[in-house]
């Protein structure tokens, strides 16, 4: 027993520990016994991911035979599968702490507490699986335990059930997809350790099969456009604490699955895949963004980002693929560890946006940003949270997602020399596309905080907000701790990721420096602490200068100018639905918003009118084209196929009989 | 050494002079309508008048509303001390690369549309999103002409830009530089919110951008606003000059001579794309909102065509 696994198997314990106190416990006590523990568990988690990345002691594996009948399961850390698992333990502490006061209101039944610290053990498993068993098994309980986690308010609120079934399709058939590739690998390779897989000889075609299968199943997972249709859905109607989880932690695990067994296991590929990769990630960046621009519902429009970022994660993979194949492995390793560390930024600014989003929920009722505004005097802890959290999210200096996508921008500006017409023609849009979706997310951002929290409020409820209570404001803190020392000293983090990309391609140093991140091989630096140091000194400066010139009256409050106009009324301020009616005309022909008049005239004629009703919305085109007809021929055929099942047995044994001798027919015609 | 006098010099010579510039900008235009004008000196005037005035907080705002004005200084300021104005050698290394101070100017414009969304008002929510969903658009265009620019330095910080510039003049002649450069004005134009993206001398049209946001604003409030819209359009043409006519910049380890010549440079460059931009204002009228985006879109594929060049002629 080394450090990472003594502290690894501690934090699979403390959440078992969780688990069963949460079931055992009283009513009373199981708010903060499950909590503690699952807490507990997720630091325990953390050590042993960035013991695995600073390899204190050598890298771990183990085999339990027992564990499992005929393959038992098999383990092992290294760097790469360590980021994954701190990221994890971090998002599951904020998260435990926060859904001790988070759960007060009805969601601290038995099954939901003990299948939350069950969730966070999944997550903690996958990275760590060195098997396709293993990982398969950890995969499904993954799955299985966060669908349970999102049905928690089925009873509250009818959507649920809908995107809980979503969710479930999805998943599964994500799992089928990832279960078809692994097992025809395993298959070739004559075993189905990792290691077994890593030196098999499979051909081109079988290698291309099993790494399109297994990808249809990671994008799925990740969120992934066309694949994201369950991520918008099951985001916002899970507990906030949860969506926090899924959020931020378990889309991870479809990115660690194509790093680990497109890069790792597969040893990498022809070029056509990562363009592939990079194709798709920078569809769902676009698709991503796009819809949460024009999101009013504020859970939802997290729910998109999440797209968006895993997006641009993904072009950060595929550009390491592209350049790995073309020989840059230079550019390769920048590249996957700007990924990396875009997951990591991704995750702590996605716990604090959907952990302050819950408690906006909390404290209101209502996730619609056209109710909310006004909750910077009410809710002013929650306030500023979710301000840092917004900054970090559109990527602005200081913020943290800044220094990722100026990391990952690098890798593909300097790319042109060299990796042929091929590259010569993504690179640049794939600049174009991040550079939108990073324009699109300010504008996300700026109406997600400007409308939902300043100005004045738009109901009732947003004016009787209040605030939170203490553990969910100190799990809060905790992200945003994360969150600045990531923006801050991005240095202490970028060398430990340089170890995990040293999993895929070895020998290569990523950045060096200490205060100021400098490229190795390719000239490029940027400090973000100097930015942060020098906009602060400026603003002080700025407001040196103002004490001396400006007069030494006081200041005063007088109402709101509002160029002359009477006193104004909460409906005449501006929506989030306003906010983005340019940018939903820009972009209309992408968007297909739908509009719609409903007039209903008074009984008994025509010209007088009664109500004129007003529609508009913006529906998910990729589901409305794509997944409404699939659902429809579905149901067709199921319907169609109800003529067969009339309830006579007699038919049913001519069934029976038909089909045993059309297989029997088949078999002599074809053996 | 050089390096930190430049940068204190730019700071110097973008705070104190940009409000000239303007009224510059404002007399040419003047004379060309076939008004007086003003004098050169009225921004200063304007600016010393509403430092006097009374600081007034419209009821039902808070920190943001506060806070804005001097975020959006602070980012100006920030910009002009590292952009490559007067030398290359920026004493912030680590913050002069292309990508953060598109990013720094960016922050300022989201204070500023933050601000106004804090207000409540109407105006205020018309302004920031017409802001925001120009800064959107504008985004692409600037990260993919500095795509282009940065090919032929091998790195995207603008002092190595600049210098790459310096030692070959004739390189700014090809199709690149010349495809960016149109690109980068344009964009340049609508961050900076001149015609015929917006409209800086209008109030109370329904088209206005910028205007629209800082109505609430009162006294050195205002006057900070005022300042720093000027210090961005004066780093925006100077950043302008310095990539594409970078004649007279200091190089690192120059001396005060060669310091105090480019300054001088600097204030030529500057007055000269400011009167030009003045006088292309007269002749032009504002567009449409709903056209703004395809103005955009067009430098957006001048940008793109820029990278093209620059594979094709590599």
């Amino acid at each position: 027993m080394n450090l990472v696994s003594t502290l690894y198997v501690m934090a699979l314990s403390g959440c078992a520990v969780a688990a069963v106190a949460a079931l055992l416990a009283p009513p009373r006590a199981r708010l903060h016994l499950a909590g503690w523990c699952t807490a507990g568990a997720g630091g325990l988690g953390v050590a042993a991911g960035v013991a695995a990345v600073m390899s204190f002691g050598s890298s771990w594996s183990a085999w339990l035979p027992e564990l499992l009948p005929l393959a038992g399961v098999r383990l092992a850390i290294d760097p790469l599968g360590g980021v994954f698992i701190a990221v994890t333990g971090v998002v599951a502490v904020c998260a435990a702490i926060y859904g001790i006061g988070y759960c007060d209101h009805g969601l601290d039944g038995r099954v939901f507490q003990s299948v939350l610290p069950l969730f966070v053990a999944a997550m903690l498993l996958v990275p760590a699986a060195a098997s396709v068993s293993t990982f398969l098994l950890a995969w499904e309980l993954m799955a299985v335990s966060s669908l349970l986690l999102v049905l928690a308010e089925h009873r509250r609120r009818a959507a649920v059930g809908g995107a809980g079934l979503w969710y479930a399709v999805m998943t599964h058939l994500g799992l089928v997809t990832i279960l078809i590739g692994l097992v025809a690998f395993a298959a070739g390779a004559g075993g189905e350790s990792f290691e077994q897989l890593r030196a098999a000889a499979l051909s081109p075609a079988a290698r291309t099969v099993v790494f399109l299968a297994t990808f249809a199943g990671f994008a799925s997972k990740a969120g992934i456009v066309p694949l994201h249709v369950w991520l918008p859905r099951a985001h916002p109607e899970a507990p906030s604490h949860v969506s926090a989880l899924m959020s931020a932690a378990m889309v991870n695990m479809g990115v660690y699955g194509v790093v680990r067994v497109g890069l790792d296991l597969l040893g990498g590929g022809p070029a056509w895949w990562w363009l592939l990769v990079l194709a798709a990630g920078a569809a769902s960046a676009l698709f991503g963004i796009l819809q949460a621009v024009v999101a009013s519902d504020l859970k939802r429009l997290l729910g998109y980002s999440t797209t968006e970022n895993l997006g641009l994660v993904l072009v950060g993979v595929g550009a390491a693929g592209f350049f790995a194949a073309s020989d840059q492995l230079v550019l390769a390793a920048l590249a996957l560890a700007a990924a990396l560390l875009h997951v990591v930024n991704h995750a702590a600014f996605k716990t604090v946006l959907f952990l302050s989003a819950g408690s906006v929920l909390h404290a209101t009722g209502t996730r619609d940003l056209d109710a909310l505004g006004g909750l910077r005097t009410r809710l002013p802890y929650t306030t500023a949270v979710f301000a840092v959290g917004a900054l970090c999210a559109s990527a602005l200096p200081p913020g943290n997602a800044f220094v990722s996508e100026w990391l990952l921008l690098q890798s593909l500006i300097h790319a042109l020399p060299g990796s042929g017409v091929a590259g010569a023609v993504t690179m640049p849009l794939a600049v174009a596309v991040i550079a939108l979706s990073a324009g699109l997310a300010v504008a996300t951002f700026v109406k997600a905080f400007g409308v939902g929290f300043l100005a004045r409020p738009r109901s009732a409820e947003a004016e009787r907000a209040s605030e939170s209570p203490p553990t969910m404001l100190g799990a809060m803190a905790l992200a945003v701790a994360g969150c600045v020392a990531l923006a801050l000293a991005p240095t202490l983090v970028v060398p430990a990721l340089g170890r995990a990309v040293g999993v895929v391609f070895p020998g290569r140093d990523v950045v060096s420096g200490e205060l100021t991140l400098r490229l190795a091989g390719v000239s490029g630096m940027i400090s973000p602490l100097l930015i942060a140091i020098a906009l602060l000194a400026a603003v002080v400066a700025v407001l040196g200068l103002v004490r001396v010139t400006a007069s030494r009256r006081a200041r005063r409050a007088a109402r709101l100018w509002d160029c002359g106009a009477g006193p104004m009324s909460a409906r005449m301020e501006y929506t989030a639905t306003s906010f983005a009616e340019p940018l939903q005309r820009v972009f209309d022909d992408v968007l297909a918003p739908e509009s719609d008049v409903d007039v209903t005239p008074t009984k008994e004629s025509t010209y007088l009118v009664e109500r004129v009703r007003f529609h508009a919305r913006v529906p998910d085109r990729i589901e409305h084209r794509l997944y409404d007809p699939l659902i429809a021929a579905v149901s067709a055929v199921g319907r169609a196929a109800r003529g067969l099942a009339t309830g006579s047995v007699h038919r049913y044994l001519g069934y029976g009989f038909w089909a045993l001798t059309a297989a029997l027919i088949v078999l002599v015609v074809l053996w | 050494m050089t390096g930190v006098v430049g940068a204190v010099l730019q700071v110097i010579v973008v705070g104190v002079g940009s409000p000239l510039l303007v009224g510059v900008m404002r007399q040419v235009r003047a004379r060309l309508e076939g008004r007086a004008g003003a004098g050169v000196l009225q921004p200063w005037r304007d600016l010393r008048k509403l430092m006097r005035k009374e600081p007034i907080t419209p009821r039902g705002t808070g920190w943001v509303f506060r806070a804005a004005p001097l975020v959006l200084a602070g980012t100006a300021l920030v910009v002009a001390a590292v952009v490559p104005l007067v030398t290359t050698a920026s004493p912030l290394d680590g913050v002069a690369d292309l990508f953060a101070v598109t990013a720094l100017l960016a922050l300022g414009s989201v204070a500023l549309a933050l601000g106004a969304l804090d207000t409540g008002t109407a105006f205020g929510g018309m302004g920031a999103s017409r802001e925001m969903t120009v800064l959107a658009l504008v985004e692409p265009t600037i990260l993919v002409s500095v795509f282009a620019l940065s090919i032929r330095a091998g790195s995207t910080s603008l002092g190595s830009i600049v210098t790459a510039t310096v030692e070959d003049p004739l390189s700014v002649i090809s199709p690149v530089s010349v495809l960016a450069a149109v690109a980068l004005a344009i964009v340049t134009i609508a961050e900076t919110g001149r015609i015929p993206v917006d409209n800086p001398s209008t109030h109370l049209e329904l088209t206005m951008i910028h205007e629209a946001m800082v109505l609430e604003y009162a006294g050195p409030d205002l006057a900070l606003i005022e300042w720093a819209s000027a210090m961005r359009l004066s780093v925006l043409l100077g950043l302008l000059a310095s990539l594409f006519f970078p004649l007279g910049i200091a190089i690192a380890d120059a001396g005060v001579l060669a310091l105090l010549v480019a300054v001088i440079a600097l204030v030529v460059k500057v007055g000269l794309l400011g009167v030009l931009l003045s006088v292309g204002e007269v002749f032009m009228a504002k567009l449409r909102l709903f056209r703004v985006p395809e103005l955009l879109a067009g430098s957006f594929l001048l940008a793109l065509l820029a990278v093209a060049a620059s594979f094709f002629l590599a």
